[in-house]
């Protein structure tokens, strides 16, 4: 297998001194730089659309999400990085779907553990983070072929990425669908809120709205 | 690894084994010990829910989980009743509204919950009964407070699986759960007429058994006018026992 060869490769020349590669090297950092921005993996690659309309209704719940994808994508990569050696390459996918699956069952109980209101609001949608494209692209593509700590760098970059978006989306929604920002009132009184930002059409235009801003900022065309 | 074949059927199969019996047991292990935890928040919502229906929102909002707990304790004393208004042996505890829910009306074995007032523990501020039904999507319950005469909504608390968010799910909202606040159960003729969401919202009726409704949510609405009829029907013996 190639990852082996390269592996092999790498132990030889830790052998004859050659420094190893430095914990935060510039690739590294990018590996964690690129993913909010010219690499976003909603506003390039429109991967998590779902989770990204669905859940902004309003910041807390938001975050609470964006705090879930981080946990299980983080952990997901790593192990999957980890155990990338030894998945017989037929049944990848399967493997990739039980650890994933796993950790966000295990999420989900913690949640309703430490998080009970949070959890009433979030269940269904904790558990359709299993079906979150990020995630299996994130393990498909870098996961599978990287080292545990790349992985965890490339890991906590896309969710980094994932999150800015989804709140802010949810900052507008909350603000302008019911005139509140963490569940505390900031429009004044009498404010009516605008029922289309409640709804996930109006995540769908403000999403939209983003895209188009972050694309014509960094030049991105889609090919 | 490179001595095992990894494309061989024998390393495909043991390995998917020996997979699933490791996540397996990590999620056993991790059910097993969140269990309690969960448990107690679950306990801890209902007792909240308790209060909030009889003490009003206001009084609840400021005060922490273990306050709650030792008010709950303090005043609040349970009995179990069936529809015929009967009291049985059955513990509270041991009650599940939702499974009571499933079955026929005659043989639901339902809790009441009646709260003292926290200066004089011989004096009821309200009796607190938990209601079930159905909304647009799944399920919907709450507790309905009856103040000390017997008549007059003093509170309501509503929750819900799966509403829909802005609509239906606005039952949870402290705005509309007190516009049955002071509303009435029994009409001068002292027959059950619960209060009802009307059709339409942002009108004001006259009366006490007209409640402004939800634009956009008719059906949950309507969920919650069945739900409290179905069951006040149920408490009612109860409740005219206490006169």
């Amino acid at each position: 297998m190639s990852t082996e060869t390269i592996e092999k490769t790498n132990d030889k020349v830790v052998e004859v001194k050659k420094p190893s590669e430095p914990l935060f090297s510039k690739k590294r950092r990018q590996l964690l730089s690129n993913p909010l921005d010219e690499d976003n993996p909603i506003t390039i690659q429109v991967l998590g659309i779902c989770s990204a309309l669905a859940v902004t209704v309003a910041l807390k719940p938001t975050f609470v999400m964006a705090v879930a994808v981080t946990a299980v994508l983080v952990l997901a990569n790593v192990v999957i990085s980890a155990l990338r050696n030894t998945i017989p390459n037929r049944i990848r996918i399967i493997v990739q779907l039980v650890v994933v699956a796993s950790l966000v069952a295990i999420v989900d109980q913690v949640l309703k553990a430490y998080s009970y209101d949070i959890w009433k609001e979030l269940s269904v949608f904790i558990g359709l983070i299993i079906t979150n494209c990020i995630v299996m692209g994130r393990l498909e593509a870098f996961a599978l072929g990287n080292k545990p700590w790349d992985a965890f760098l490339d890991g906590l970059g896309n969710s980094f990425g994932y999150a800015w978006i989804i709140l802010a989306i949810a900052f507008f929604r909350e603000l302008f669908g019911s005139g509140k920002l963490f569940g505390f009132q900031v429009m004044p009184d009498g404010y009516i809120g605008n029922g289309v930002m409640m709804s996930p059409a109006g995540a769908c235009l403000l999403l939209g709205v983003l895209i188009w801003i972050v694309r014509s900022r960094s030049g991105y065309v889609e090919d | 690894m490179s001595k095992f074949n990894k494309n061989d059927n024998k390393y495909i199969i043991s390995y998917a084994i020996i997979m699933t019996l490791v996540f397996g047991s990590v999620l056993a292990v991790v059910a097993l010990a969140l269990k309690p935890k969960q448990d107690a928040e679950v306990l801890l919502e209902k007792q909240n829910f308790i209060l909030k229906a009889a003490l009003g929102e206001k009084a609840m909002s400021t005060m922490s989980d273990e306050e709650i707990t030792a008010l709950y304790s303090e005043t609040v004393k349970t009995v179990v009743v069936k529809a015929d208004g009967v009291k049985v042996e059955t513990e509270e505890a041991s009650i599940n509204v939702f499974k009571e829910y499933k079955k026929p009306k005659d043989v639901r074995e339902l809790p009441v919950y009646k709260v003292y007032d926290q200066a004089d523990s011989n004096k009821i501020k309200a009796y607190v009964f938990p209601v079930y039904g159905k909304g647009l999507w799944d399920f919907i319950w709450g507790y309905v407070a009856v103040e000390a005469d017997l008549k007059t909504l003093g509170g309501l608390v509503l929750d819900h699986k799966g509403e829909t968010p802005g609509l239906g799910a606005r039952i949870t909202e402290q705005e509309v759960q007190s516009r049955f606040i002071g509303k009435e159960i029994f009409n001068a003729n002292g027959e059950l007429d619960a209060p009802h969401f009307q059709k339409g919202e942002g009108n004001t009726y006259e009366g006490a058994h007209k409640v402004d409704g939800l634009s956009g949510a008719t059906i949950t609405a309507k969920g919650v006018n069945n739900m409290l009829d179905d069951y006040l029907a149920m408490y009612k013996s109860f409740i005219k026992a206490q006169k």
